[in-house]
């Protein structure tokens, strides 16, 4: 049997469980736990004046309801800014629940504690909160105009404003290049709203025995939610335990904490003395978690006659939503990550991050990058089809080239180091791409085209991972990490790791991510990190624990180290596969006991000859036991990337759209395990369809989501999805032991400019606005028969 | 005014996964909650509460329906099979391992709804078409993986139960 399984398709260890019934989420624990619900702003923008409990009051099974003046003085505060960056000038964050003002539908103002969800609903309709409408600020463009104010104390309604500039190499700005090139073109592009929207809600819940706390939430970081949970509540960090359980999917929205709900459950908890849950609901999840994408893009840009771009000018209007708990990080990824595979002569980026009367804005999977990804290939298939070139020649034209790696793009990444790309073959991925998809022997047809994207993608952001692995004396490794996982097969990958770099069968392997009690010190899961970050430091605790486990069997078989290997369990000396010894009886040796457990514990007694009597049982510098910790802090972010393409046909009545074809080829390094890598973006690009085609967040002008349910909110069925062809290139990460870069996010990446390109080639009109409905498309059809001003002016 | 009769309790009969299992619940209880809080099978799971996502389907009486849009008070006397009762005596069943196989599940939310419309659409319809499998799952919502594992794990239990029979 052979324990090397890096790079292997394994099947998941997780599955079993999953498949059978036995997946532990979040409403699944807690059986005898009181319920909590919220009464929910229900208007956009309004100052509470009264909240009026009393008819709830008889509700057979209420046990509390909560205020904000309820709350103690630690736990009304605001909630954290989480990221605080210079440039975020006027971040503001929401209370737990509303005081005096609330800006936006879904912000919770009451908090109801009951025997059961049904009651504690029941009560929550019976509660009248008395509000005074104010006039709500909706749409970015609105919003600038300031004539509205979200926060009255945020002038223009903007949070924080960043340029950021990169001369060329003779030192000229991007507005000098552009005004000096040959050919120039300017344009307006637009991303609507979409959201994570994982099939299960968020939710907490937390138990209380009067002197420790534990808390289960559906969160892709339970560590810092536990740091958070302490500081709030004043307790002791190591009376915190925070764990989080099978998750339904994160895809970025998991990764906001404390939400209020993280707050106020534990708290509920600890005042009632008694178990407390909540489970939100689908509306809640539409109306108080986080939605993303909105931005609006004025692009200038100037290139020669090859389509080589000599400058490049973003101004990008980011839609913020109510509050700022995750920072700025989305528009700053959109503004650094839009450069994409390219080295661009000379290029500026000015962002301003807008406050409206809207669920707040964090990221989703890609975060800020399919808008940045958009903006780029948009602005290349211009050039193109300005210059009369073929598409991919012109980005062939702009790659950077596989020699000039590492690469500085000159700019501050979302981690605060330098943007420098570790390593890529960006003519290869496209030479691999138009192979795949028959680029060169596609023949346009009336109401068909094709399309094609690429994108650059900053995986593995730090500060760090830790990884700890023990093998214990039935000669099982158990592995844990502290960051969560919600589908990502951590389990599995993990475990390859592992089996690979310990020697052991992978059955003999078990993975815990995200349970504090198991590891204490982590970040957490999102930015396509984990792979990269809790898979090296595994590897590296892995190789610590080998070691060990060399150099103790070493004294048993009287062996130098450097002689002995470990396979399928078992250390023995190189070539004589005799002489061994399994890992459990060296784990057994590594821990010196006074009192026998069983019968090969007894080995290790203190009268059982193993120890020499003239040294102490446990050296000095060394630990008892057969574990090891270590951790991986990368000095920057790994740089996967990809390139897709896509066929499509649109119906020349019903303007409906149809995906053809779809080919990615992706680049994240080492595979760990290529199904699992295929499955992430086989599910990217699915999302990437939804927000291509389907996925919006309609408001109207009061600041109220038409669509807020999954009747309206159009997520693609396996109707809507087409088959999605892969191909793998492997360009190893020099920055980490393993190689790899990470792959989570990828597929999402770089659909809307593929649909975009393929339908503009389709019709031959202009796409500038994504999502695109048959009913736009039509309009677009309309309007361009009326001859219409294009959106793109030609400059020069 | 609080209506009044909403918490009225019925006793009711359900045979779940072959067992009669008698329970008191109030009118207004959703068969999920009730499968899930009273019984305490919590492998059905509740992605929208309002019948568009899939993830809460059981088989009542056979077929496939949302245990979110049924009162369990309607189905008193009903059989109902949920994904904790589709594995046999020796193990997960053919749909299940082809799930597993294929790499048809990732978060394993949507999984539990995905494997009994699955179960029924293949007793029904043994060798499904590549179109007849996209017809069958296109009620169920899967955000995770794209779905292109799923119909490959559906083709993959046909087969296997075609060999296992």
């Amino acid at each position: 049997m052979t324990t090397r399984l890096f790079g292997e398709p394994v099947q998941r260890r997780e599955d079993p469980r999953l498949l059978t019934g036995g997946g532990r989420y979040l409403d699944d624990l807690g059986s005898g736990a009181l319920a909590a619900a919220f009464v929910r702003s229900p208007h956009a923008h309004a100052r509470v004046r009264d909240v009026d409990v009393s008819a709830a009051l008889d509700v057979d099974g209420l046990v509390a309801i909560y205020t904000w003046e309820d709350l103690p003085e630690r736990v009304g505060r605001p909630l954290p800014l989480l990221i605080p960056h210079p440039a975020l000038t006027h971040g503001r964050t929401a209370y737990p629940l509303a005081r005096d003002v609330v800006r936006h539908v879904g912000e919770p103002v009451v908090m109801v504690v009951a025997r059961d969800r049904y009651l504690a609903e029941d009560a929550c309709a019976l509660i009248e909160v008395d509000y005074e409408p104010l006039k709500p600020v909706v749409g970015l463009e609105e919003a600038v105009q300031g004539a509205q104010l979200v926060h009255e104390d945020v002038p223009d309604n903007v949070g924080a404003h960043l340029v950021q500039e990169v001369p060329n190499a003779a030192g000229r700005s991007a507005r000098e290049a552009i005004e000096a090139s040959p050919h120039t073109l300017s344009f307006r592009l637009d991303i609507e709203r979409s959201a994570s929207m994982p099939l299960e809600g968020r939710g907490v819940y937390a138990r209380w025995d009067g002197s420790d706390l534990r808390v289960y939430t559906s969160t892709q970081t339970s560590t810092s939610v536990r740091m958070a949970v302490a500081a709030t509540l004043d307790l002791p960090l190591p009376h915190v335990e925070v764990i989080a359980p099978d998750v339904g999917g994160g895809f970025g929205v998991k990764i906001v904490h404390p939400w209020p709900e993280e707050i106020l459950v534990p708290w509920a908890a600890m005042r009632l003395g008694q178990e407390v849950k909540w489970t939100e609901d689908r509306r809640e999840h539409f109306i108080s978690s986080a939605h993303e994408r909105g931005q609006v893009q004025h692009v200038r840009v100037g290139f020669d006659d090859d389509g080589v771009v000599n400058g490049l000018d973003v101004t990008i209007l980011h839609d913020h939503g109510a509050y700022t708990p995750y920072g700025i990080i989305v528009p700053i990824i959109t503004s650094t990550q839009l450069l994409g595979p390219y080295r661009i002569g000379a290029y500026r980026v000015e962002f301003s991050a807008v406050y409206t009367n809207t669920v707040q804005v964090t990221p989703y999977r890609g975060a800020g990058r399919p808008q940045a990804v958009f903006c780029m290939e948009r602005t290349m298939d211009k050039i193109a089809r300005y210059l009369g070139k073929d598409r991919t020649e012109v980005r062939a034209a702009n790659f950077i080239r596989p020699d000039e790696f590492p690469y500085d793009q000159g700019l501050i990444f979302q981690d605060g180091r330098p943007l420098i790309y570790d390593s890529g073959d960006y003519p290869e991925m496209l030479r691999m791409l138009k192979e795949l998809i028959g680029w060169d022997d596609f023949e346009p047809g009336r109401h068909r085209g094709i399309g094609i994207g690429c994108y650059v993608e900053g995986t593995g952001v730090g500060p760090y991972e830790g990884g700890h692995v023990q093998i214990t004396s039935d000669g099982r490794v158990h592995v844990s990490t502290g960051l969560t996982s919600q589908g990502q097969g951590h389990e599995t990958a993990f475990a390859q790791i592992a089996a690979t770099e310990l020697g052991v069968p992978i059955e003999r392997i078990s993975v815990v991510t995200g349970d504090t009690r198991r590891f204490g010190y982590a970040v957490g899961t999102f930015a396509s990190r984990a792979a990269v970050v809790s898979g090296n430091a595994i590897a590296l605790a892995c190789r610590k624990v080998r070691e060990k486990a060399l150099r103790i069997a070493a004294e048993a078989l009287e062996a130098d180290p450097a002689d002995l290997e470990i396979a399928d369990g078992l250390v023995h000396v190189v070539g004589t596969p005799s002489a061994s010894i399994p890992l459990s009886t060296v784990a057994v040796l590594a821990n010196p006991l006074r009192y026998a457990f069983d019968e090969e514990a007894a080995k290790a007694t203190q009268f059982s000859g193993i120890s020499s009597p003239d040294k102490p049982p446990v050296a000095e510098g060394d630990e008892p036991g057969l574990e090891g910790r270590d951790y991986y802090s990368p000095i920057r972010s790994t740089f996967a990337a990809g390139m897709h393409a896509a066929i499509v046909e649109t119906d020349p009545l019903t303007a409906e759209i149809k995906v053809l074809r779809y080919a990615v080829v992706h680049d994240c390094g080492r595979l760990i395990n290529p199904m699992i890598v295929e499955g992430q973006i086989h599910g990217g690009v699915a999302q990437g369809i939804g927000g291509a085609l389907y996925e919006r967040m309609v408001y109207d002008g009061h600041g109220q989501l038409l669509n807020a349910s999954f009747m309206d909110f159009l997520m693609p069925y396996v109707t809507e999805i087409p088959h999605i062809e892969t191909a793998h290139l492997e360009t190893p990460s020099p920055l980490n032991p393993l190689g790899i870069k990470g792959a989570g996010e990828a597929g999402v990446i770089p659909v809307s400019a593929v649909i975009a390109g393929a339908i503009e080639d389709a019709e031959g009109i202009e796409i500038d606005r994504m999502p695109i409905s048959p009913s736009e498309l039509f309009d677009l059809r309309n309007l361009a028969g009326q001859d219409a001003e294009p959106g793109t002016q030609q400059d020069a | 005014m609080r209506e009044a009769g909403l918490e009225r309790e019925r006793e009711i009969t359900l045979v779940v996964n072959g067992t009669a299992r008698r329970v008191r619940v109030p009118g207004r209880r959703l068969l999920s909650d009730c499968l899930r809080h009273d019984l305490g099978l919590t492998g059905t799971h509740v992605g929208c509460e309002h019948g568009v996502c899939g993830c809460c389907t059981v088989l009542l009486d056979g077929e496939p329906v949302r245990s979110c849009l049924t009162f369990a008070v309607t189905v008193d006397g009903s059989e109902i099979t949920t994904v904790e009762g589709l594995a046999g005596a020796d193990g997960m069943s053919a749909v299940q391992r082809a799930f597993a196989e294929c790499h048809g599940l990732q978060c394993g939310f949507c999984t539990p709804g995905f494997l009994c419309t699955v179960t029924a659409l293949l007793r029904d319809n043994p060798a499904p078409t590549d179109e007849e499998v996209v017809d069958g799952i296109s009620g169920n919502l899967c955000r995770c993986t794209g779905y292109q594992n799923i119909v490959k794990a559906v083709h993959r239990a046909a087969e296997l139960i075609a060999e296992e029979t």
